[in-house]
Parts: C-alpha cells; structure tokens; sequence
C-alpha cells in the first residue's frame, strides 16, 4: 500500500467540523499535529483512544492527558526501561485524542533487558511492601488537597499579619493553592502508572502463555482465571446495595422514596430508625461515594459526593429490587469458586511441564492483578474526584469575583491562563482597580463553548494514516484492544450489513431491546432487561449493570470496564465495536453474542 | 442372574472387561458412574466360547481359516461366507439360550432392543475394528434378539475382518466376541460429541454433530448433519451451522426394525438441537472426559419417551485415538517463567509476530 492510498486520512487533510474553526487556541501547541512536521506525522500510524477521551474536551481539561500520557511514558521509558516500549505519542485533533505507541529501536532492545530486570524486579519481588507504600502515598496526596483551601482575598488584611511582620498577604496562599493542586494531580498520575504498566507486563506473560496453549481460547476466560472478586472498585456499589437493606430492615425506605436526595435525607431523618440509617450513609460516603459517573479525565465528570441524587437514585432502585424479591448480592463465593473452576479446567489440559509454568505465571497474574482494578478507585474516583472539586471551588470563586456568570467557567480556560487570570485577581485587588478578565472572558468563553460544541456535534476518525503490518505493542493491545484485526474492521466501519464486530467481552448471548446512552446524565432512562449501547462505560455505573442484559461499547479491549463489570455480573459483552453507538439506535433489537464478539440488528 | 453367560450393564466390574468387549465395558462403567445409559446386558465371552465348543463351530473355523491366501480375494470371501453359513445353521447352546431369553424378559415384555457387537480387539491401539462388526437396530422378541446375537458373533467372519486379522498376525479363534443387548432408544435426535476438534485437537473445544432420530445416519455419513462447537469450560456454544437433514432413521414396531424416513421442509433445516440440549450433550461428553481421563468420543441421543432434563442417553463413549497419540509423541517443552519469560513477552507479544533478532 502506498502512501497515496492509505488506509486513513491524515491529519493534514481533515477540516474541522463547521463552526469549529480555530479550534487549536482550545489546546497547546505540543498536541497539535504542527504542520513543519507533516512528513514524519503522516508516516506514523495515529489510532483514536475514545476509550479514555469519548467526546472533545474544555481546555482545562487537557491536564488529565498531559499528565496521564506524560506519566504513563515515564516508566516506560526512564524508570523500567521497558525493553520494545517507550511511551505513547499523544496529539489532539478535532477535539478528539490520537495515540502513537513509541517502538525501541529493535538494535537497543536487549541492552534495556539487564535493567528492566533488575529494576522490575525488585517491584514483582516487593510487590505487596511497595503497594503498601504506594497507597500511603495516594492517600497523603488526597488529604493534601482537601487541606488546600480557596479564600477570596480580602477587603483589608487581618491586624496580626502587620504586627506580626509577616510582610507576606493573602495572595500568596491563593497562588500557592492553584499551584500545589496542580502538583499534586501531577503526583497523582504518577503514582497511577508507579505499578500500572507492570501490572499489564505480568499479566500479558501470562496471557500470551495461556494463548499459546490454547490458541483458541476466548480472551475473557483468561481474565476471569485472574479476576479478583473483592476489587475495592466494587464497593461503592456494595455500599449502597447495604444501604437499601438496611433502609428495609430499619424501615426508613418509605421516607426515602420522593423527592431529590436533600429532601430525602431530611425525611428519614425525622423517622424512627432514621438516625441509624443516616449514620450508615454518612459513613459510606467517606470515601466510597468518592465515585464518578465519568472515568475522571473530564471536568464535567459528577461526582456521587457532590451530586447525592445519583447514589440515592441507586438506592432506590436496589430497594425496589429487594422489595421483588431479587437477591441484590454479589455472589462472591460462587465467583470465587467458578474461578478456581475455569482455572483447574485449563490446567487439567496442559502437560506436567506446562502445569508448572502455568501455575509459577498465574501466581503472578494474581499477585498485580488486584493493582490493575483496585488503582482506579484510589486514582480516577477518589483523587481525582478531590481534584476537581477543589477546582470547581476555585472557579466558583472566581466567578464570585466576576471573570465568568458560570460557576464552571474556569475550565474553558487552559491551566495557564488560569495563572494569569490569578494574577489579573491579585494585581487588581492590591492596586485597587477593576479585572480586567470581566471585560474578556464571558464572550471568550462563550465562543470556547461554541467551538466545543461544534466539535462534539462529529464523531471521530478512528485512525489516521497506515498501520504497521501487525500491531504487537503489548500495551496497545491490552488497553485499547487495537489488534490488526480491529483495524481492519475499522476500515469496513461503513459497509452496510447488520452485524457489528468487536471483542469479546464477557461470554454469553442475548436478544433484546437495546439503549443507546451517550452520557452518564442519561443512565436513568435504561430500562430493566434492555441492552445498554454506549460509547465507553465507567466503573460506577455498576448499579446499572444489575438492570441491563447486555452491554456493547464502541472502543475498549478485554480489561475495559464494560468488559471486566460485565464478566462480574456475568453478563455478555461485546466491546470496541467502534461504532455501535452511532449504527443501533434505541429501540432496534439487537443479538449480542459476547462468545464471538458480534452484535446483530434483528430489528 | 447369576450365570456366566450374561452380565448385566450395572454389575460389570473391572475384571469383566475380557469377557465383555471394549463397548460393554464402557457401558458398565459409565452406568456405575451413574451417566443414564439405556440399560441392558452384554452376552459374554464365554457364551461365545460356548457356542464354538458346544457346538464344534471351532473345529470347523479352524479347518477353513489354514492356509488362507489373502491375495486370492474370491477364496477369502468364499472362506468368509461358508463360516457365516455355518454359524447360522447351528442353534446356540440351551444354556445360553436361557440366559439371553431370561435377561431379555428381564427388560421388559417385547421391549425393542438394539443387539451390538462388542469385540474384545476393539481396544488394540490402532485397531479401529468399530464398525466391522454389525448393529442392529430396533430388534424385538426373544428369538430375534437370539439370531442377532448370532449375526454379530459371524460378523467377526467377514472377509475384511479375516484380511485384518491375517495381515496384522491377530489369531482369528482368540478375537472373542461379546454382544450388547441394549433397550432401543427413541431417539428425537442424536449423534456424536468429540472432547476436542478433530481437526486441530484443541482441547478447550467440544464438537458435536447431531441429526434427527437415530445417531447411526451421523456415524455412517449417510446425512450431513448439524455441526456445533462448545467451550468446553466456559461452556458456551461457539458455533453452529445447520444443514438440510434430509431424512432420519426411526424405530419402526410393526417391523421390527429401524427405517428410514424422508423429514420434511421446515423441520429439515430447523435445528436437530437447541441450544441448552447442545450444552447438556457438551456436559456429558466433558463429565466423561474427566471420568476416563482422556479426550472422548461420545455418541449419545435424546430420547422422545423420557421427560425433559432426564432424556438425554450416552450410548457409547470411546478414547479418542488420533490427537491422544500425536500429544504423547510430541517433545517435552521447557517454558520460561519470571522476569525473562515477561521480558521476551513484551518483546514479542502473542507468540513472537515481530522477530526482533
């Protein structure tokens, strides 16, 4: 194939979406395919990861991937010397997110060897002790930005602070605050990728040992034979499922049943029974309600916390169950005991050499798997979810101060503009004049969000220019479940037939209704039985995993959340389908075959 | 019924085994491991022995069978027929005549009975003697089911068994016969289930083919039936292709026997199974499996007079063959695990598609 046909456009010759022009000022200069490098750029091959960047994003935003992408390559590339890996090129186009994985050159390959093993295994070897750590580490971070707090500055600054000679005033905490959140998001992410890449590292090893064995094996069956059933990912959900038996048991459930989560909470608490289920909410809240609706990456994300009426709807629902008689529970046990099941299984049809093998790499697997679903509760829901709420408490009051009408508005602005928009605050205040930013960012503003919209209003191109022969880079495969065979079904994204492709997610099939949901805002329109088609699932949508039948997903791999809820609740599906969400629409009958990867449009 | 003639399916013990033939025994074992098997007897060994003693059949198959030149088909096929002749001009012995009429009663009035031969040589590796001997199907009466056991034991004369017996030096008079008196099962469908792809012998597969009535259309190929693939632990069906079942083979009483019968659009393309009876057949063909610790090959059918959830029959279950001596021949693998094994993997992920050195 040449150049001139390649399998994808290039970035050089797609426009942007009408009235999205000049969309560029939205995002910095590092993450723009620069036309002085169109030759290079266009020889690489760029795949979208919708997976984690579903819809274009306010400016703000772009601190998640910067940070994210940054981090990710860092141990890679510097900490563990990866042996073919360095870090994923990142660039944004058209709102949407473009990855480039970063091969080593194959002549400096085996020199990274001596040192990948030195320096991953000491983490393998002190895996738990590090872990440990780590989490002391996360929780540090957090506690550290809830203890940062955003002051308007004063009218006149206090007495003390000229008779203590302090000859500092109240802008220097306000600046210090904007700076160390961004510092400690910043630590976050690398914490977030500290045991990450290993965890994948192990658990490929195993994996391709598995897939040698048994070529055809359905990539779920390998999952689930590592998959832990008591993730800290699924406690939130745990939490409010226990909270629905305990407004039974005490009672309480009738004056939960109305209005929003305010009034609900002020009629439980004047029933009898009502302090004690009250003392239970308040309890799970700290941190399980530290839980997104998103995946974390975008300012718009909801919070439980910070938005009761989602938990509560949750609670409700699980209440309505019990009261049909549904058992709401996680069968742990029988999860745990299906596992050991498929794993002796396989293992019974291996020689003794392979046995040995097997079970020295599911030790392993088993010992980082655990990292691989727990971060994510630690990470994207509860640090990040501080994050922006001490974000949010920032915009709010510069909003306050008359730089933006919206509470929000802060998150149209890059993190550096932010910083001139502080300083544009302090000088005013000190000089004793009006901001300037009053006069320039509401109309700003306005016209960002015309732009966002625009760019929302298309979805993306998958992929840009050729891909390699094959695509073999480790990690690329199993976050995002690009394999050649998902590229090529990319390119017949427009052929006519009914029948979509994926992965295959979590075993089963199932017929039924389907609903396509494009955001978490819209979660309470499935209906019980109906298949949920969406662009990407978060993990806290667990709740509504308990009322589907199905679930497809448009980009995604084997360890996606769909994929890994799904297999839980064991429920089929079919992930990375690229675009289910835009071909089915709400209301058609679908047949998800979550063995084979396929979903059919019955009707 | 304490006679050495006869042995019924839930009392064969492991040291029956020489007396019994390959299929009896395997239908005694799995009846004791509680697999619902039709019930019925094997007519032993020594009712064989019987018949060439008491009657001197043996010293006439001794003079026919010396001197045999295989290259002359014409005399090996005159050999074959006059000893076919022979077995059928003598009656079997009183005792064992009694003990097959008394194990038939034993079954139940008139009860149809399929009469299988079950060879002691079946089980020689490599020998694939199944299918040499004869079946017959749909037999009913104490006298029909005495003359088929009578064709079978002169099955073990046919001019092709004689020509294998010669060329692999097997003595013809120590091949003993034993035949199986099973109840006729009605079948709604059946067939077979292998424990892995016979095309790749991937283990983690179960296969089955399945077609209307009687399973013998699968085995002889005379219909082209339904084909599905299992995940045998996961226990899902992984495919399914459906063919045109052009006809099925069913119990015909008046008769006496199985006939066959042409089946009908729709029902012809509809499929044989669905799909909870394809992963209860998977289930059963895995639970023998693990029973006999080796890959199966199972023929098994469901049966139209037993309630749901208890009509599903094995009827037979052998070793696979072919793959299970390929995977002894092949060469000790030594797997690297540790760090080395997850550096090579990074470096050549899904089995080395990128060669870096």
């Amino acid at each position: 194939m040449d150049a001139k046909t390649s399998m994808f456009p290039s970035a050089y010759e797609l426009d942007a979406p009408k009235g999205a022009e000049g969309w560029q000022e939205l995002y910095p200069y590092y993450t723009r395919f620069q036309p002085s490098r169109r030759g290079e750029e266009d020889q690489k091959f760029w795949f979208c990861n919708s997976q984690h960047w579903p819809t274009p994003f306010r400016s703000f935003d772009t601190i998640m991937l910067d940070f994210a992408i940054k981090c990710l390559g860092q141990y890679n590339s510097r900490h563990l010397l990866i042996p073919p890996a360095n870090g994923i090129d990142y660039r944004i186009l058209n709102g949407y997110v473009y990855f480039s994985p970063v091969a080593v050159a194959p002549e400096d390959i085996e020199a990274r060897v001596p040192m990948f093993m030195e320096r991953a295994g000491h983490y393998f070897m002190n895996w738990d002790d590090l872990l440990a750590k780590w989490k002391v580490k996360v929780k540090g971070a957090i506690d550290d930005l809830n203890a940062i707090e955003f002051k308007a500055l004063p009218e006149t600054e206090e007495l003390e602070i000229v008779t203590g000679g302090v000859g500092l005033d109240s802008t220097n905490p306000l600046f210090e605050g904007y700076e160390k959140a961004i510092e400690l998001c910043y630590k976050i992410w690398q914490y977030h990728f500290e045991f990450l890449n290993l965890g994948y590292a192990a658990y490929l090893d195993f994996f391709s040992f598995v897939k040698e064995q048994f070529p055809s094996i359905p990539d779920q069956a390998i999952a689930k034979m590592v998959q832990g059933v008591d993730s800290e990912l699924f406690r939130p959900d745990d939490e409010l499922k226990k909270l629905a038996k305990l407004a039974l048991e005490l009672d309480v459930a009738d004056a939960l049943s109305t209005g929003d989560a305010d009034q609900a909470l002020k009629a439980v608490a004047g029933v009898k029974g009502g302090d004690a289920w009250l003392a239970a909410w308040e309890k799970a809240k700290d941190p399980w309600f530290n839980f997104t609706s998103g995946n974390g990456f975008y300012s718009t994300d909801k919070y439980w916390i910070d938005h009761l009426d989602i938990p509560m709807g949750y609670v409700r629902d699980y209440i309505a169950r019990l009261k049909d008689g549904d058992d709401i529970t996680r069968p742990t046990e029988a999860l745990l005991k299906e596992r050991d099941r498929i794993t002796s299984e396989y293992r019974d049809m291996m020689d003794e050499e392979a046995q040995d093998a097997f079970d020295a790499k599911l030790g392993l697997a088993r010992t980082v798997f655990p990292y691989v679903e727990d971060h994510n509760f630690y990470i994207e829901h509860w640090a990040l979810g501080t994050f922006w709420r001490k974000m949010r408490e920032l915009s709010a009051l510069l909003s306050d101060q008359g730089f933006w009408p919206e509470a929000d508005g802060m998150f149209y602005l890059s993190r550096t503009e932010v910083r001139d928009v502080l300083w544009d605050y302090a000088q005013a205040w000190a000089i004793g004049t009006e901001i300037h930013g009053g006069d320039i960012w509401p109309a700003e503003i306005e016209r960002r969000a015309g732009i966002l919209k625009a760019l929302q209003s298309e979805p993306p191109i998958p992929a840009l220019n050729n891909p390699p022969d094959v695509i073999t880079e480790p990690f690329t495969i199993m976050l995002w479940g690009i394999t050649s065979e998902a590229v090529e079904s990319w390119v017949a994204a427009d052929d006519a037939g009914d029948e979509l492709r994926g992965m295959a997610g979590s075993p089963g099939v199932v017929e039924g209704i389907a609903r396509v949901l494009r955001s978490p805002d819209e979660l309470s329109e499935l209906k019980k039985g109906e298949i949920l088609v969406t662009p990407v699932t978060a993990p806290s949508w667990a709740p509504v995993f308990g009322k589907i039948s199905a679930a497809v997903t448009d980009i995604g791999g084997m360890m996606s959340h769909a994929a890994i809820v799904c297999r839980e609740y064991g429920l089929p599906a079919v992930t990375g389908t690229g675009k289910a969400s835009a071909k089915i629409k709400t209301g058609m009958r679908v047949r998800v075959d979550g063995n084979k990867g396929t979903v059919e449009i019955i009707g | 019924m304490s006679n050495i003639y006869t042995l019924p399916f839930d009392q064969i013990g492991d040291a029956d085994i020489a007396r019994v033939g390959g299929k009896c025994a395997s239908l005694g074992d799995m009846t004791q491991a509680g697999v619902a098997v039709p019930p019925g007897f094997a007519v032993t060994t020594d009712a064989y022995l019987a018949m060439l003693d008491d009657t001197g059949l043996r010293g006439a198959l001794e003079t026919h069978l010396k001197d045999l030149d295989l290259e002359d088909f014409a005399a090996v096929e005159a050999v074959a027929q006059t000893i076919q002749t022979s077995f059928r001009a003598h009656k079997l012995p009183p005792a064992v005549e009694d003990a097959i009429r008394a194990g038939y009663a034993n079954m139940g009035a008139d009860m149809p009975v399929a009469v299988r031969s079950s060879a002691t040589a079946e089980d020689m590796p490599d020998a694939s003697f199944a299918g040499q001997q004869d079946t017959y199907l749909w037999v009913i009466g104490a006298d029909d089911v005495i003359e088929k056991t009578r064709d079978c034991w002169a099955s073990l004369f046919t001019a092709r068994a004689i020509a294998y017996r010669e060329k692999n030096n097997i003595p013809h008079i120590d091949t003993l016969m034993s035949v199986a008196v099973q109840k006729m099962v009605n079948a709604k469908a059946a067939g077979v289930a292998m424990t892995l792809d016979p095309n790749t012998g991937d283990r983690t597969r179960i296969v089955i083919d399945a077609a209307w009535g009687l399973g013998e259309t699968v085995v002889s190929g005379t219909v082209t039936p339904d084909n599905f693939v299992v995940e045998k632990v996961l226990q899902e069906i992984l495919d399914r292709n459906i063919s045109d079942k052009h006809m099925e083979l069913v119990g015909d009483p008046a008769q006496g026997a199985a006939v066959e019968r042409a089946v009908e659009p729709p029902r012809n393309t509809a499929p044989s199974l669905t799909d909870a009876e394809v992963i209860a057949v998977a289930m059963l063909a895995k639970s023998l499996e693990r029973q006999k610790k080796c890959p199966q090959d199972v023929e098994w059918a469901f049966d139209a007079d037993l309630p749901e959830g208890e009509n599903l029959l094995a009827l037979q279950s052998r070793p696979e063959t072919i793959w299970s001596q390929k995977a002894k021949a092949k060469p000790k693998n030594a797997y690297a695990t540790g760090l080395m094994s997850i550096s090579n993997t990074l470096t050549n992920p899904y089995g080395g598609k990128v060669k870096t050195k």
